[in-house]
């Protein structure tokens, strides 16, 4: 105890993840604690992956962690759903409901019935497959059309090269920028992704602004002129919805200029022969024509792309968005490799879990590995979309969200009763979101985990329970490297992490449960390291050991990335499937090919005249993520209204002045925004996503769920054929006009 | 001791507000108190990009956390850029330098001044 009475400060170090910053985290923090309270969290210095910076959101994890509004106790409904009508309960007594409402589901209708429903890349996936598992049902889910967020590009990525690879910015390597192995990108190809306000998928934003800072010659294809645009050598404003023409032009330019690099496709592709007839399809005239780009700039991205020695490629949710987003993120599976830019220092590189650790499972391998006798396969088989889409049957690890949907409202072939719904607000964020309410408002029993009072929990839940954030939790993570543990700094309220939750819940549903402790299960999922808990935990992050796996370069040739131990890559072939004879197996075109929106100036013209604007949903802000942080108030501040970007030049044609309250409406709804000029392409109308207003949530009969949520006005069923990939998210079309003051 | 200061590359700050939340959180100000404020030129009343992050008068250039903690700032420490430096005025002006779209301050606190405050009936009570 210090002179003034107060404890000592207790300084814990910790790796973000999820709750408190929203993101899929990686960054070393100090938690600097006292008396139960959060004083501070810093950035860890020499921490490898974030170099002591942090975002604004993990700089705000004070206000977060004690937020007022922040759930403290379980709450069971005592009134209909969609009333804020909760009684205070006991864990004992929210969990033993939990326990008999669900496994009375399981009983009458099986465990399939149940669906466990995740929302973005949230460590809650780990512990809601393992509940899942245990539950028996095969039908662990995210809640969004078409999979469409990191999924497509991920299965075309196992597709076609059979592991995953991310821009190497040497975030494998302690020494970062100063590892004499890694080089400069001359080229960063940037598509679809305001980075400086997000760190994605395990790429924090800003290491392509360090790349840009060495000397990197950017392009950026976005209709948004955002800060990277502004910076680029080259800029692109391509037509939303039209990636997949732009990729195909781009080929054709590398292709029938001879720009490629001839000895890695001879020694490491199959099918390129194929790939340069379909590119033929594809003449620049043609995808001027598609993507309103100049065919001369398209030309001059493409030759810079092809001359960088080498060049990195960073690619965002804009392409999972696109019509047929699957066959869209082929085709760029195919610019990096042709240009023979994989595991190249600098290029492209593979990015595997640090010592074969998975703490977030990413492939149903993965999870076979970790709970594998825990499902006969006929259950399996069960899992919904397994019938209608063979890459769910075959390859993908979660039921199909669109085929879901459906099988609510059909009930066939087997009835859905029951959800526990963790970590997402689709009432929100999903699609069509209004009837994805409906679907979760005909089922027997919802559970939500949350840590907040959210327009979901507000319509769905029966029991609500409440979560925390990463500072108040324990746990080991890899996605990718290093190898990170997260420290338990504090508590708050009664709350209980997800891995707690679902941990308890998991020995309820499943008697022969093989784990005592949490610890225990930690153990587990270290031991392919042969590293013990407490190792990590002490020194907060581990790299991986020179020469293994996880490291790059040139892992091909080495023989490191095959699990028969020969050169090549994981794929039937063996070699990079520019012609993939899975899709062909699975009687999908084997090659990449351009798909037209389905509403859009091209397909549908008498529509376009009456809603001549392209509405783009889901533009970024860094003090969001998501639907979240709306309610925290040095966030909130920074960006205090939701916005919709429009070029000066439209706005002034409709008359809508800087900062005027504008609807935006198309054949499907209308929702209110603050216009806001910026230099989108001046066809475009840009919204940010996923709006509600905290403040209003228990008051309004809607939750304030929809009046300023663009989701409003997108439809369900334009996701894929394949499943993956669609739903029109950035491409749909609509028209604005000022909101009148006095408006009825 | 030479005077000290900021140096902020400018060119490659991504208005990411990361310097201002860090300074509210060293300084536990309230939500909308700043001991920097990221301001960005606006032209035509349309969006440039260009941002330049300017200390209030609340920037102490965080003297306990340098002197007493041997930190750099918490800005400069935070900044996702890394386009922040902290030092004697003497050497950051050779990063001005090396680095055309830089900006250099020279930060001093004082009290907030509350002009209207004497004058009855604007206490705004
Ligand atoms: S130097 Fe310290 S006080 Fe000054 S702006 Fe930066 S964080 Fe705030
Ligand atoms: S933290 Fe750095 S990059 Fe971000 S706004 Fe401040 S100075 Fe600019």
């Amino acid at each position: 105890m210090s002179a003034k009475g107060q404890s000592e400060v207790k300084v814990v170090r910790s790796t973000t993840w999820s709750a408190g910053t929203g993101c899929h985290g990686g960054c070393g923090v100090e938690l600097h604690v006292r008396d139960g309270r959060l004083l501070k969290v810093e950035g860890i210095a020499e921490h490898p992956y974030n170099l002591g910076t942090l975002c604004p959101r993990a700089l705000a994890l004070r206000e977060y962690v004690h937020a007022p509004d922040r759930l403290l106790h379980p709450l069971i409904r005592r009134g209909p759903r969609g009333t804020d009508t909760w009684q205070q309960a006991t864990w004992d007594e929210a969990l033993e409901l939990v326990e008999q409402r669900m496994t009375g589901v399981r009983a009458r209708y099986g465990a399939e019935s149940t669906l466990f429903v995740q929302g973005t890349g949230r460590d809650v996936g780990g512990w809601l497959v393992m509940l899942a598992y245990n539950f028996g049902s095969p039908n662990w889910m995210q809640s969004l059309p078409g999979n469409s967020c990191y999924h497509p590009r991920l299965l075309s990525m196992k597709i076609a090269m059979g592991d995953y690879v991310v821009p190497d910015s040497s975030q494998f390597s302690g020494k970062r920028y100063d590892d004499p192995a890694w080089r400069v990108p001359e080229c960063y190809l940037v598509w679809g992704q305001n980075a400086v306000a997000t760190c994605n998928d395990g790429l924090h934003g800003h290491w392509i602004v360090h790349a840009l800072k060495r000397g990197s010659k950017l392009v950026v294809i976005d209709p948004n002129y955002n800060w990277l645009a502004s910076r680029a050598a080259i800029w692109l404003p391509v037509r939303p919805g039209t990636d997949g023409a732009l990729a195909l032009g781009m080929l054709n330019v590398i292709i029938n200029e001879g720009l490629y690099d001839k000895a890695f496709v001879r020694d490491w592709t199959i099918g390129f022969d194929e790939l340069r007839t379909r590119v033929q399809e594809y003449p620049l005239d043609k995808v001027s024509q598609i993507t309103w780009v100049p065919a001369d700039k398209i030309a001059a991205a493409a030759r810079l792309y092809a001359a960088g020695r080498p060049s990195a490629l960073q690619w965002g949710v804009p392409i999972d968005f696109a019509p047929e987003g699957l066959t869209v993120a082929l085709a760029i599976n195919a610019l990096w490799s042709i240009t023979g830019n994989v595991e190249k220092p600098g290029g492209m590189v593979v990015a595997r879990p640090a010592y074969g650790v998975t703490s977030y499972p990413m492939s149903q391998a993965a999870i076979e590995a970790m709970y594998g006798d825990a499902m006969p396969r006929e259950q399996f088989a069960k899992r919904i979309g397994a019938d209608r889409y063979p890459i769910v049957r075959d390859l993908h690890w979660r039921a199909q969200p669109d085929a879901v949907i459906d099988q609510i409202f059909s009930g066939k072939p087997y009835p859905v009763k029951a959800s526990f719904i963790a970590g997402t607000n689709f009432v929100v964020g999903a699609q069509d979101p209004r009837r994805w309410r409906r679907a979760f408002e005909s089922l027997e029993f919802n559970v939500v985990v949350d840590l907040f009072m959210t327009p979901t929990a507000m319509a769905l839940a029966d029991v609500l329970l409440p979560s925390s954030s990463f500072a108040e939790r324990d746990g080991v993570r890899a996605w990718w490297s290093p190898l990170t543990s997260q420290n338990r700094a504090l508590r708050v309220g009664e709350c209980r992490s997800d891995a707690e939750i679902c941990f308890e819940l998991a020995r309820r549903f499943n008697t022969k449960f093989q784990y005592a402790t949490l610890e225990e299960l930690y153990r587990f999922y270290l031991k392919p390291s042969g590293i013990g808990l407490e190792e990590v935990r002490e020194k907060g992050w581990i790299l991986p050991r020179a020469g293994s796996r996880e490291l790059p370069y040139a892992r091909h040739e080495r023989g490191l990335l095959r699990a028969d131990g020969k050169p090549g890559f994981e794929t039937p072939s063996g070699k990079i499937e520019l012609a993939s004879s899975r899709m062909k197996a699975w009687g999908y075109d084997p090659l990449p090919s351009y798909t037209e929106p389905q509403f859009s100036p091209v397909s549908t013209p008498a529509l376009a005249a009456e809603y001549p604007l392209i509405l783009n949903t889901g533009s970024r802000s860094i003090a969001f993520f998501h639907s979240e942080f709306r309610n925290i108030p040095s966030l909130r501040a920074m960006n205090p209204e939701p916005l919709a970007q429009i070029h000066p030049r439209t706005a002034a044609q409709y008359g809508i002045a800087n900062g005027d309250w504008v609807w935006i409406e198309n054949q499907f709804g209308r929702i209110k925004m603050r216009a806001r000029y910026s230099l989108v392409h001046p066809r475009l109308v840009l919204t940010q996503h996923s709006w509600f207003y905290p403040e209003r949530v228990r008051e309004d009969a809607d939750f304030s769920a929809y009046e300023a949520n663009g989701n409003e006005l997108i439809p369900g069923g334009l996701h894929s054929k394949t499943g993956f990939g669609g739903a029109q998210v950035k491409s749909l079309l609509c028209r604005i006009r000022k909101v009148e003051e006095r408006a009825p | 001791m030479s005077a000290r200061g900021l140096w902020i590359d400018v060119e490659f700050c991504t208005g990411c507000m990361a310097c201002e939340a860090a300074c509210r959180q060293e300084h536990d100000l309230g939500p909308t108190e700043y001991g920097i404020k990221v301001v960005e030129q606006v032209l035509n009343g349309g969006q440039t990009f260009n941002y330049v992050p300017i200390p209030t008068d609340l920037c102490d250039l965080c003297a306990r956390r340098v002197q007493q903690e041997g930190k750099r700032p918490a800005c400069v420490h935070h900044c996702m850029a890394m386009v922040m430096e902290y030092g004697p005025l003497d050497a950051l002006i050779e990063h001005m330098a090396r680095r055309p779209r830089s900006v250099m301050w020279s930060p001093k606190p004082r009290p907030p001044r509350r002009p209207y405050e004497d004058l009855p009936g604007t206490t705004g009570e």
